[in-house]
């Protein structure tokens, strides 16, 4: 009924969180600009997702929910990726 | 805990008076009635447009209607019966009505929430009514909203759009609630593998409505601001592709027919064992089965798409995954089959209606696996085999599953009996006015008459007045069985609490339930359907 | 969760003042796979299309000022640590600096609606907005790309817009004492749906902008 055995998560986890995110963020700007060519999207969806996972795990707590939660949010992203690769079965041999 | 520990025999029926305490209450069964009342209502007037429509065709040539007349019907027939009546139908009324008190539990995880989602229904529908009349020019777009006719035609697409994404977000709503409540709220003791299999079946149905319905939102949204900003997504002349919009749409809609069919066979799981009194046949099966039927069913969007242009490689692959979907559907008829062999068969009206769901379902789902051929489905698609393919699914399967339940639990719901007899008769004259109407379909279907046309080639003549005969005889069949619950109702003898002798938790309590279903939280100690009579040992 | 279960029947009835914590956490993750679903029928539609038209859709990020994108994806991270902060000091009853770290993502948020003001109004300045004529006359690729960017954005700013009246809400009812350091669902959900607006432009910003 109430969030006693919630988790608290420091400030300075928070503070350097944010540091993590704002040096991918940096990376990913940076990345960019040395053109990978095709590499490129591949590089800036990579970091994307990084970055992702952390503001879930820390950011959303979801490091300290239960296995339930997190299987289902991991479900969810499986879900859609396989949407994506099934809707390309057809556009990718059109 | 709470003061109103229900004294006598007050329960939710009574317990508070008034239209207000009904339009403002947050009790799982009143809302479960609500959308009761509602969805009959529309059923009712949408299954009307269809007898006008079938007697249309009683005639080749323009009969009582024009076709601009005809294809507005057919949207709005098709707009009220998918977004309205079968969608919401069982998962709304009856997972409502009887969810919580089958895991234990007093009331869902969210009751305001679930207010809430009423009235954005109430809401969606009624704009979805508004747009019908609205100017004069009532959609005709058909149900499916396909581009690029549905960004151009002149009608009034974007309220219908609107109203379907307004009744697509109560759907949400709705799957959310339910899932938080079974997993939350069980009584204790009920570990998964105890949940009964209705609540097994209301699981799977939640998850796809909360995963496959944004979908089908946003991309109506795109075709809002298609027609209003013109964006050009789906329109070729700016370089949009109109196949995208038919991926999309089925990414939802094609998993919205399990969001359909799944709630149905959740009920007559509950049926079957109950009216042989005998354990269900295959427990476990049949619970994954479900949850394998809405992953599957997730990913065969594409069979709606054989001959829209998609690459050879995705139809064979659609073509695969469809006759996958075919295995734990199968599943489920076996343990049907089997939960009767050999029980103590009590042949009561919702037996009959679950029997003969899993004759017409049968009888559909092999038509489907027709369709899901891609060489069968290029012959056959947009013909009338198509509409009775997934009228039998539809109609002989959830809205069967529906007549089912609602037998089933009527006793529970208003505490009287109806009269079994009349009952009898009405799913007689029901179930042969549903195969004089649609049966003739398939054959006609095959025989190359295409959907939506308010005309034919005179040789179908035949095919055509058996159809708009056995409409009328299904019409009959829906008032004689309509008017027989409606009177006893209020009329009939008073029930006992388990007058079909069933064992899951919503026949141990009394009928009409009280307002908060259970004066102590049961303790579950067993599975849902342990028998304890002489017949099963 | 055993507890949890015990604890929830009781949460529920009609008189109870809150509702159980965990209970009300998977309602709004539940609700949150919806928003990742909603925008997910869009980023299937930037896939497809930049399958097709990958040339176009570099042209037309050019138009983009990555450098307001840029600013905008710090803005937001740094409010959805302070939104994160925030929960801390509730849960340590540090109620003014809860508010006060919740005012400051308000104010962030406010700064992104500046930024996403000033990109517009440039864009409108071009006369590039979906219908224009000068938008009609590009290559298809770039239609899309337009097309897309402001659907995406727009959508994502009307999250952004509902995340901050949350957020508001929130405050006040910090103040009132309805949230305090026993309950703060309705502070962690908000939380919650305001990381979520981040997500999204953790994707959206380099698929829009970064792809020159």
């Amino acid at each position: 009924m109430d969030n006693h055995d919630s988790h608290i998560t420091s400030y300075a986890l928070n503070f350097k969180v944010l540091l993590v995110l704002l040096i991918l963020t940096l990376t990913s700007i940076l990345v960019i600009k040395f053109h990978l060519g095709a590499f490129t999207v591949a590089m800036a969806l990579l970091l994307a997702s990084i970055k992702c996972t952390i503001v879930l795990t820390y950011f959303m707590h979801l490091k300290f929910e239960s296995l339930i939660l997190r299987l289902m949010v991991g479900g969810i992203f499986l879900l859609f990726a396989i949407i994506i690769v099934i809707t390309f079965i057809d556009y990718y041999f059109r | 805990m709470n003061n109103q520990t229900s004294t006598a025999p007050l329960n939710y029926l009574n317990h508070q008076t008034g239209l207000w305490s009904w339009l403002s209450s947050s009790d799982h069964k009143r809302i479960g009635l609500l959308y009761f009342y509602c969805i009959v209502t529309f059923f009712l007037s949408a299954a009307v447009l269809g007898l006008l429509m079938k007697i249309e065709k009683v005639a080749p040539g323009q009969t009582i209607m024009t076709a601009q007349t005809y294809n507005a019907m057919f949207t709005l027939h098709g707009i009220i019966m998918i977004f309205i009546v079968v969608i919401p139908g069982l998962a709304a009324v009856f997972g409502n009505l009887m969810l919580p008190i089958m895991i234990g539990a007093k009331d869902v995880a969210f009751p305001k929430l679930n207010l809430f989602s009423f009235y954005l229904f109430f809401g969606g529908a009624c704009l979805a009514l508004y747009s019908q009349f609205a100017n004069g020019h009532a959609p005709d777009t058909g149900w499916t909203f396909y581009v690029p006719y549905s960004a151009e035609a002149s009608s009034n697409v974007v309220l219908a759009l609107t109203a379907a994404f307004t009744l697509g977000f109560a759907s949400i709503l709705t799957g959310l609630n339910f899932i938080v409540t079974i997993h939350t709220m069980r009584a204790p003791g009920m570990t998964w593998f105890r949940m009964p299999l209705f609540p097994w079946s209301l699981y799977a149905t939640a998850w796809i409505q909360l995963l496959a319905t944004p979908v089908v939102g946003i991309t109506l949204l795109m075709v809002i601001a298609e027609r209003t900003l013109h964006v050009g997504f789906f329109d070729p002349k700016l370089g949009g592709d109109p196949v995208l919009y038919q991926h999309l749409f089925w990414i939802y809609s094609h998993p919205a027919v399990y969001v359909m069919i799944l709630p149905a066979m959740g009920v007559v799981t509950e049926i079957f064992p109950t009216f042989s009194q005998k354990p269900v046949f295959g427990y476990v099966p049949i619970a994954l089965s479900s949850l394998a039927i809405a992953l599957v069913g997730y990913f065969v969007w594409g069979h709606h798409m054989f001959t829209s242009g998609m690459s050879y490689e995705s139809r064979w692959f659609f073509s695969l995954l469809t006759f996958l979907v075919a295995i734990p559907s199968a599943i489920k008829v076996f343990n049907w089959l089997s939960t009767m062999y050999g029980g103590s068969v009590d042949l009561q009206p919702p037996l009959l209606y679950a029997i003969s769901f899993i004759f017409l379902f049968t009888i559909g789902g092999f038509t489907g696996l027709t369709l899901g051929a891609v060489a069968t489905d290029i012959q056959v698609h947009n013909t009338d085999f198509v509409v009775a393919h997934f009228h039998y699914i539809i109609f002989g399967g959830m809205g069967f599953g529906f007549f089912a339940a609602i037998h089933y639990w009527f006793p529970k719901i208003y505490g009287r009996l109806y009269h079994i007899r009349w009952a009898n008769i009405g799913w007689g004259i029901l179930f042969t006015g549903f195969n004089l109407l649609y049966f003739p379909m398939f054959i006609m279907g095959i025989q190359g008459m295409p959907r939506r046309y308010y005309d034919y080639d005179p040789k179908f003549q035949l095919g055509q007045t058996i159809s708009t005969i056995g409409a009328v005889i299904l019409f009959i069949g829906l008032i004689t069985m309509i008017s027989n619950l409606i009177y006893h109702a209020k009329k009939g003898a008073l029930a006992p609490a388990n007058p079909w002798h069933g064992v899951t938790l919503e026949w141990q309590i009394p009928s009409p339930p009280p307002h908060e279903n259970f004066d102590e939280i049961p303790v579950i100690t067993k599975g849902p359907y342990v028998f304890d009579n002489p017949y099963t040992k | 969760m055993s507890t949890t279960e015990h604890n929830s029947h009781n949460a529920h009835s009609e008189h109870s003042e809150y509702i159980d914590s965990d209970t009300g956490k998977m309602g709004m993750w539940l609700f949150l796979f919806t928003e990742i679903f909603l925008f997910g029928g869009l980023f299937i539609v930037y896939a497809v299309m930049r399958s097709k038209y990958g040339e176009d859709f570099h042209q037309a990020a050019l138009e983009l000022n990555a450098f307001i994108g840029a600013t905008n994806t710090v803005v937001l991270l740094v409010s959805s640590m302070t939104v994160a902060m925030s929960l801390t000091a509730i849960q340590k009853d540090q109620k003014n600096l809860a508010i006060g770290l919740i005012f400051f993502t308000i104010l962030l948020a406010g700064v992104f609606l500046v930024n996403k003001y000033f990109e517009y109004g440039h864009k409108f300045s071009l006369n590039l907005y979906p219908g224009s004529d000068v938008m009609r006359n590009l290559p298809h690729g770039e239609i899309m790309f337009f097309g897309l960017y402001f659907l995406m954005t727009g959508l994502h700013l009307f999250h952004v817009v509902v995340g901050g009246i949350l957020l508001t809400i929130i405050i006040f009812k910090i103040k009132s004492g309805r949230i305090n350091k026993e309950h703060f669902l309705l502070h962690e959900n908000g939380a919650l749906y305001w990381h979520l607006v981040d997500l999204i432009w953790i994707f959206l910003f380099p698929l829009l902008y970064l792809i020159t």
